[in-house]
């Protein structure tokens, strides 16, 4: 017990402080680098908890798809930050009546906020018990039939992303020559080299 | 007093060893694996290879690590130092983490983990940050240019390797590596291991290592006519040894993945005596060298890809053959009955 | 300590072990590497000029989109590896639930494809 908590504690600060960092860096490369280690102390609480699937998927799809994305745009979209500092004080009333905002309904949702005596009873006696069968497996009992409704949405929304970002983000260049495999090996002797008779003396 | 020592230090210092001793094998077989790497190009080339230091240069990969050690560290001034710093650090710690769960015996895990493949797949998939920070970091085109390839390239090829491993786990039934490989056992011996039904998915597995670890002939990164060295060309000293050691340990990696999900890992190809009386731990390694044989001599025969060919390799190729085949084996287990329970 | 937590206690030690080795490696020659500084040393590699301009610069948005890409489908594989463990289990309709869902996103896949999403030039 004394070994789980002293571990909980230890990535729960350092979750803490490294997502108050990211917030507080001056430079982005820096912000997104803290957010990675948010994300790993997280997956590390998962682990804590005993959700060992979640803690690995978070580590799969979070650090390492949606940051490498932060990272690049970060990194290599060539923003000028000092000029995006400038603004800073003109936006300050909006971004704080923004925050103020998320605070009171944080607030209110926190103060009607009540467990279901049933959720609880779930937490203490997971079903089916942990030493017995392992959570990649209890999620795949259920996933797949009882709640196939919500997963054959996350298919689509998967769908509706990847037209979303071919929408968003494809442009052709003109005029670019690109290899075709197929054309390529197609190509027979017969359609690229003729051979003519020429006559001494008098050229094509 | 006593009893928290025996219950919680005590076995922290056990495992500290373990992950010791395991850590220092490892670096030690890849001071080898470097001289058979060169030895290999060497031979394929009909030269000598490293032949100097030691008896047939065997000590050569120690004479390296001695002058690397001896360099002058440089730090450009152009560089963000701390992420310049950090970089080799990453790469050659998270390339290191991914054997805490390989297992080389039965038992022979430092950590026996319920999701091990997971675990290998997740921190594989880490292994861009490294040359990402690297070639930002630097502040110079080269490395720049390289990171920006490094990125799509990984990437892509990851892919592939997910839809590989899920065809696997199809026919294994866990996450776990002792699982898989114990699900290979069986009285056909290496004819009943994942290679033979799955060949193809080997097949996409062996080429998208490849390119997910930057070998030739997916070496873009570094491709030394281009680019120079790559993302490494500002680093100096140990600094660049970490790169180059990281890569090294992420080519071992996919081949004891290989070993594990395709070859069998530790079981001995007929499980008759006299066989059976080899340890399991050289049946291991004897797999891993092979794997790493063919990795040799694919850096030692194939030209270089191009960008392009290299992107429509991974998604036009790769990405849907791999993909079917999840359907196909899915398919296949489902109405055969064969799905393990 | 919990049998789960106990499984990943190794891995704490060996990180710590993998990092110390790290460390040491790379703050070794800070110490006994012999030095002789420079200012030339310390410009970026370039043909012998110094650089004009940062080296950071903008770049084809086919990059982010690829990225973007590998974040759809490697989602797509986080969904099929609970799938994997338990296809014994699940019987008919789970095997079909899950064909459904490949099903829709090949139809993703066929769209890039289509539309050249997928053309490297």
């Amino acid at each position: 017990m004394t070994i789980a908590a002293l571990f909980f504690y230890l990535y729960a600060a350092v979750a803490c402080a490294s997502a108050f960092m990211v917030i507080a860096a001056r430079n982005p490369v820096h912000s997104v680098l803290f957010l990675i280690l948010t994300f790993v102390s997280a997956a590390a609480l998962f682990v804590l908890l005993g959700a060992e699937f979640l803690a690995m998927i978070l580590v799969v799809v979070y650090v390492g798809a949606v940051a490498v994305l932060f990272l690049f745009v970060v990194m290599m979209l060539d923003v000028d930050f000092a000029e995006l500092r400038q603004g800073f004080l003109q936006y300050l009333p909006v971004g704080a009546l923004v925050g103020v905002i998320f605070l009171v309904e944080l607030v209110l949702v926190l103060g009607t906020w009540a467990v279901a005596p049933e959720a609880m009873r779930a937490i203490q006696a997971p079903i089916p018990p942990l030493d017995q069968v392992s959570n990649t497996q209890a999620i795949g009992r259920v996933l797949y039939t009882t709640y196939v409704h919500y997963f054959q949405l996350a298919g689509v929304v998967l769908l509706v992303a990847m037209i979303g970002a071919i929408v968003l983000t494809l442009r052709h260049k003109e005029n670019v020559k690109r290899q075709d495999v197929g054309r390529q090996i197609a190509r027979t002797r017969a359609m690229s080299v003729e051979l003519k008779k020429v006559e001494p003396g008098q050229g094509i | 007093m006593m009893e928290f020592f025996w219950s919680t230090i005590w076995p922290v210092i056990i495992i500290a060893v373990q992950s010791v001793v395991l850590l220092v094998a490892l670096l030690l077989f890849i001071a080898f694996i470097l001289l058979a790497d060169r030895k290999i190009w060497a031979a394929v080339q009909m030269r000598r290879g490293p032949n100097v230091v030691g008896p047939f240069g065997l000590l050569q990969s120690f004479a390296d690590f001695l002058k690397f050690m001896v360099k002058e560290p440089v730090i450009p001034a152009g560089a963000n130092k701390g992420v310049f710093l950090l970089a080799p650090l990453v790469t050659s710690i998270l390339a290191l983490a991914a054997w805490a769960v390989i297992p080389l015996n039965l038992g022979w895990a430092v950590a026996d983990i319920n999701v091990g493949v997971l675990y290998i797949f997740a921190i594989s998939s880490l292994g861009v940050y490294g040359i990402i920070m690297a070639g930002w970091a630097s502040n110079s085109k080269y490395p720049f240019l390289a990171a920006l390839r490094s990125a799509a390239q990984m990437v892509s090829y990851e892919v592939s390797i997910g839809f590989v491993i899920i065809t696997v786990l199809l026919c294994a039934g866990s996450l776990n590596l002792t699982k898989i490989v114990e699900a290979q056992a069986g009285p056909w011996g290496f004819l009943q291991w994942y290679w033979l039904p799955l060949l193809p998915m080997f097949v996409i597995f062996f080429v998208s290592a490849l390119a997910e670890t930057n070998r030739p002939p997916f070496d873009l990164i570094e491709a030394e006519s281009e680019l120079v060295a790559g993302f490494a060309v500002e680093y100096s000293s140990t600094a660049f040894l970490l790169f180059f050691l990281g890569e090294y340990v992420a080519i071992m990696t996919m081949c004891a993945m290989a070993t594990i999900l395709f070859l069998g890992g530790w079981l001995p190809p007929f499980p008759v005596p006299p066989f059976t009386w080899v340890p399991g731990v050289v049946w291991f390694v004897a797999k891993l060298s092979f794997m790493f044989f063919l990795f040799s001599m694919a850096k030692a025969i194939v030209p270089r890809y191009r960008y392009d060919q290299l992107m429509r390799l991974g998604w036009k190729v790769f990405l849907p053959a791999s993909l079917a085949m999840v359907a196909i084996v899915a398919a296949v287990l489902q109405f055969t009955g064969l799905a393990p329970k | 300590m919990t049998a789960l937590i106990q499984d990943y206690l190794p891995i704490v030690v060996f990180l710590a072990v993998a990092a110390a080795i790290g460390l040491a490696l790379m703050a070794a020659p800070f110490f006994v590497a012999y030095k002789a500084p420079d200012a030339e040393k310390l410009s970026a590699y370039e043909c012998g000029f110094n650089a004009f301009d940062d080296a950071r610069m903008k770049f084809d948005v086919r990059f982010y989109l690829v990225a973007i890409l590998f974040i759809i489908f490697d989602l797509e594989v986080a969904f099929l590896f609970p799938w994997a463990i338990t296809l014994g289990e699940l019987g008919t309709f789970g095997f079909w639930s899950m064909m459904v869902f490949l099903a829709v996103l090949t139809i993703g896949f066929i769209y890039e494809w289509r539309k050249g999403a997928l053309e490297w030039d």
